[in-house]
């Protein structure tokens, strides 16, 4: 009757004697009243992974994105090639930027629920992620980050109560309380305007990283998602973009296994890495312990490197975990296992970082504590002066309201001219 | 010089001016654009400011805005209007945004150039009109030239403009203006007053319309194309009509709107886009709030159908001279 096989669709009565199509809808490991076990996860041994040189082909590195690129071994010793070999000085300073984020973001999520601002989001057991790749690049490099990476403003010193300011959309936001808490903006710091529209940053990187290039600049730009917004056009466009015209940039994925409520197997994480969509591009891949400062820095210092040498862009996954919900809005236990946090395995980027600096000798747990103290003494009195700029809800701590209509454009057309005179008539007619 | 070579010559002009301008898009580098706008600009400019880009619009404009950022002053193109939307999300949330999200810290002066319009038996999706899409927005503005004159000067002020333009060419007048008489013969731009277009620098302002004709019996607002099928529509009727070119919709000239309907006391609007929440809605809108008390008759609309653009019926579709003259006959009736 017919040259092609039989697909047997719509009569299954027929005596073809074909199986029935499945769909498959990815399902996490464990869900709520689940004991989390990861037992059978495999971690490779800090110190396995090879150490390619900067300038090698992205297609020899097949095992580096299906591997993952660790340092510091359970006992805290750096180990392998890829230890970076960090004076004891900058060790030091990235373990006091974690902590300081981390007090930061405790004191903020509590401001949230003090109802001192509308929303908050932690980046509680991500610090590594940030803050080491904030460590490894140059301070006038140009970052397009995600709403999860203030641990690079952090890190390049940038004013904690100026990011207060901007949670509490209060008279000293610089953005004039247009924005949601937590969508920084700080040209100084190099660090690019946060979006609410997930993945949108990972083009606009790659273009001024290639417009830095066509300049002669020696600048390069990195980005970061997180793994859910890979699935995004953007992501595909970027490092379509990114192969073609060799952009200096480093595209970072930060897979902390959530998106919301969707495991990262809603990402594709089933059938692959995240690292490993670098191959099909051409672009360097490297898969990393993001919660081994070190190795984050490490990877972070390798694709900065080559992206300086002209020899094009690295994405890099950083395997991590989203250790609370996904923002003041969010109930995890809504959706996965309570204690999946405490079971993941690759522990805590901060508890990590300062076992290796005891290991060394440089650090002791007394001093820990000490800092620890000290910084949340330094958010607590951060936090007190911000608000006497204002919090949010109170009228008289906000930019005027005719602010609202500035910066739509370089110039107030007529239309909203007239809308901010009317605004304004409005609000005296009604005694405002 | 056609339109086409107007804008080649713009584009020519700025990039010798300012060396932060760049210009990139599929097909637009070395072949020098499907419809010829940046040819020899690669050759004049290198490849590091003219240069053919992957078949991804979101990336396009994406990239565009990356290199804003950096200092540089690109000017994307998207090969159809119609083919603009898988950017849309990079034009209305990021373009439009920059400025007013981060308080000026950023901005995004892209200028968006994007052939549109019908009239070319371009079928669905080589012929919208999607001007209304960003009109909506707030923070881009939307410019449409209907003579070389006004795209060389209309687009160099859009390129030094410090806030993002979508810049759409109705490439049915590319090579000659079009009165809506598809049967006759194609006209070239020779001749034309609009075709005398100096060499070097001038500019168009933005935000300024240009009246075609002056009259008094009525108000017609248009731009684009449909600027010449409403001029000789009114010539070959003889009424003495008052055509406005608006040439930039946002922002757009209010007064020379309300000065020319408070004169006439009518008012049509004319747009080869679909009607329902197309942009002459606003217009309506705004010439009721504001000429109220000098409307002698309701407001008119000629536009194209709430229908997607079709192929063969296309002359049924495009708002030519007959549905015009029907709707002039109308308005003056009243």
């Amino acid at each position: 009757m017919s040259d092609q096989p039989a697909s047997g669709a719509g009569d299954q009565g027929n005596g073809r004697n074909l199986p029935p199509l499945r769909l498959h809808v990815p399902e996490p490991q464990f869900r709520p009243g689940d004991t989390a076990d990861f037992s059978s996860f495999e971690i490779p041994a800090a110190g396995e992974a090879p150490r390619p040189d900067e300038a090698a082909h992205p297609g020899t590195m097949q095992g580096l994105v299906y591997g993952l690129i660790r340092v510091l071994d359970d006992e805290g010793a750096a180990v392998g090639p890829w230890d970076p070999h960090l004076p004891a000085e900058t060790l030091l300073k990235m373990l006091r930027a974690m902590a300081l984020t981390r007090a930061f973001d405790a004191r903020m999520f509590r401001a949230q629920r003090q109802g001192k601002t509308s929303f908050y989001m932690k980046s509680t057991g991500e610090e590594a992620v940030s803050i080491a790749a904030a460590t490894a690049l140059a301070s006038d490099d140009m970052c397009f980050p995600s709403y999860r990476q203030q641990g690079i403003l952090i890190a390049r010193g940038w004013p904690i109560i100026d990011m207060m300011n901007q949670i509490y959309s209060n008279k000293g936001d610089r953005l004039k309380g247009r924005q949601l808490p937590i969508m920084y903006s700080a040209r100084d710091a190099s660090f690019f305007s946060i979006s609410g529209n997930l993945t949108t940053q990972y083009p606009q990187a790659v273009g001024w990283a290639m417009a830095s290039a066509a300049r002669g600049d020696t600048r390069i730009a990195a980005t970061w998602c997180g793994e859910g917004s890979t699935a995004e056009g953007d992501f595909h466009s970027a490092c379509t973009f990114a192969s073609v015209y060799r952009a200096p940039v480093i595209l970072n994925i930060v897979n902390n296994q959530w998106a919301i409520s969707s495991f990262s197997g809603f990402a594709g994480a089933e059938a692959t890495t995240f690292a490993a969509r670098a191959l099909g591009y051409g672009i360097a891949g490297l898969r990393v312990d993001g919660n081994d400062a070190l190795a984050v820095y490490a990877a972070t210092r390798w694709a900065a490197d080559r992206a300086r040498a002209n020899a094009g862009p690295t994405l890099i996954e950083h395997f991590t975990y989203r250790a609370e919900g996904h923002s003041t809005s969010d109930d995890p236990s809504a959706y996965r296992s309570a204690d999946e946090g405490s079971h993941w395995p690759l522990g805590d980027p901060i508890a990590r970082l300062k076992q290796h600096c005891i290991r060394l000798g440089i650090w002791d747990e007394e001093r820990q504590a000490a800092m620890d103290k000290e910084l949340a003494e330094q958010v607590r009195d951060a936090a007190r002066e911000a608000e006497k700029n204002g919090i949010l809800g109170h009228g008289l701590h906000h930019h005027p309201m005719e602010t609202m209509f500035e910066d739509v454009f370089e110039d107030m057309p007529w239309h909203l001219r007239e809308q901010q005179q009317q605004m304004l008539d409005e609000a005296k007619a009604a005694g405002l | 010089m056609t339109m086409i070579q107007a804008i080649n010559s713009a584009l020519d002009v700025m990039m010798e001016r300012d060396p932060d301008v760049v210009v990139m898009g599929e097909d637009v580098g070395y072949f020098g654009g499907v419809f010829r706008a940046t040819a020899g600009l690669q050759k004049k400019y290198g490849k590091n400011r003219v240069f053919d880009t992957p078949i991804t619009e979101i990336g396009i404009i994406g990239v565009a805005i990356g290199m804003g950022a950096y200092g540089l002053r690109p000017v994307p193109e998207i090969q159809f209007a119609d083919y603009i939307y898988p950017a849309l999300d990079q034009l209305v949330s990021e373009a439009a945004r920059l400025r007013y999200r981060s308080a000026g810290e950023y901005i995004a002066p892209l200028t968006v150039r994007s052939p549109f319009g019908g009239g070319i038996f371009g079928g669905q999706t080589h012929s919208q009109s999607p001007e209304g899409i960003f009109t909506h927005v707030s923070g881009v503005k939307t410019v449409i030239p209907s003579t070389p004159y006004d795209a060389k000067g209309l687009l160099i002020a859009a390129i030094e403009d410090n806030d993002p333009v979508i810049f759409f060419e109705p490439k049915r007048i590319y090579n000659g203006p079009f009165d809506g008489h598809y049967d006759r013969p194609a006209k070239g731009w020779a001749g034309h007053p609009g075709a005398m277009v100096p060499q070097g620098h001038y500019r168009v302002p933005l935000g300024q319309a240009r009246t075609v004709r002056q009259g008094e019996a009525l108000t017609i607002l248009c731009y684009g194309t449909m600027e010449h099928v409403v001029e000789s529509t009114v010539a070959d009727m003889g009424v003495d009509a008052e055509i406005i070119d608006l040439r930039t919709l946002i922002p757009l000239d209010i007064e020379a709107i309300e000065r020319s309907v408070k004169k006439t006391g009518r008012c049509l609007i004319v747009h080869e886009a679909t009607r329902t929440s197309g942009f002459g809605a606003e217009l309506s809108a705004l010439v009721q709030e504001r000429c109220f008390y000098h409307l002698e008759a309701p407001i008119e609309r000629v536009t194209g159908f709430d229908t997607p653009y079709p192929h063969s019926l296309e002359w049924a579709y495009f708002p030519g001279p007959v549905r015009i003259r029907k709707a002039i006959d109308k308005i003056m009736k009243d």
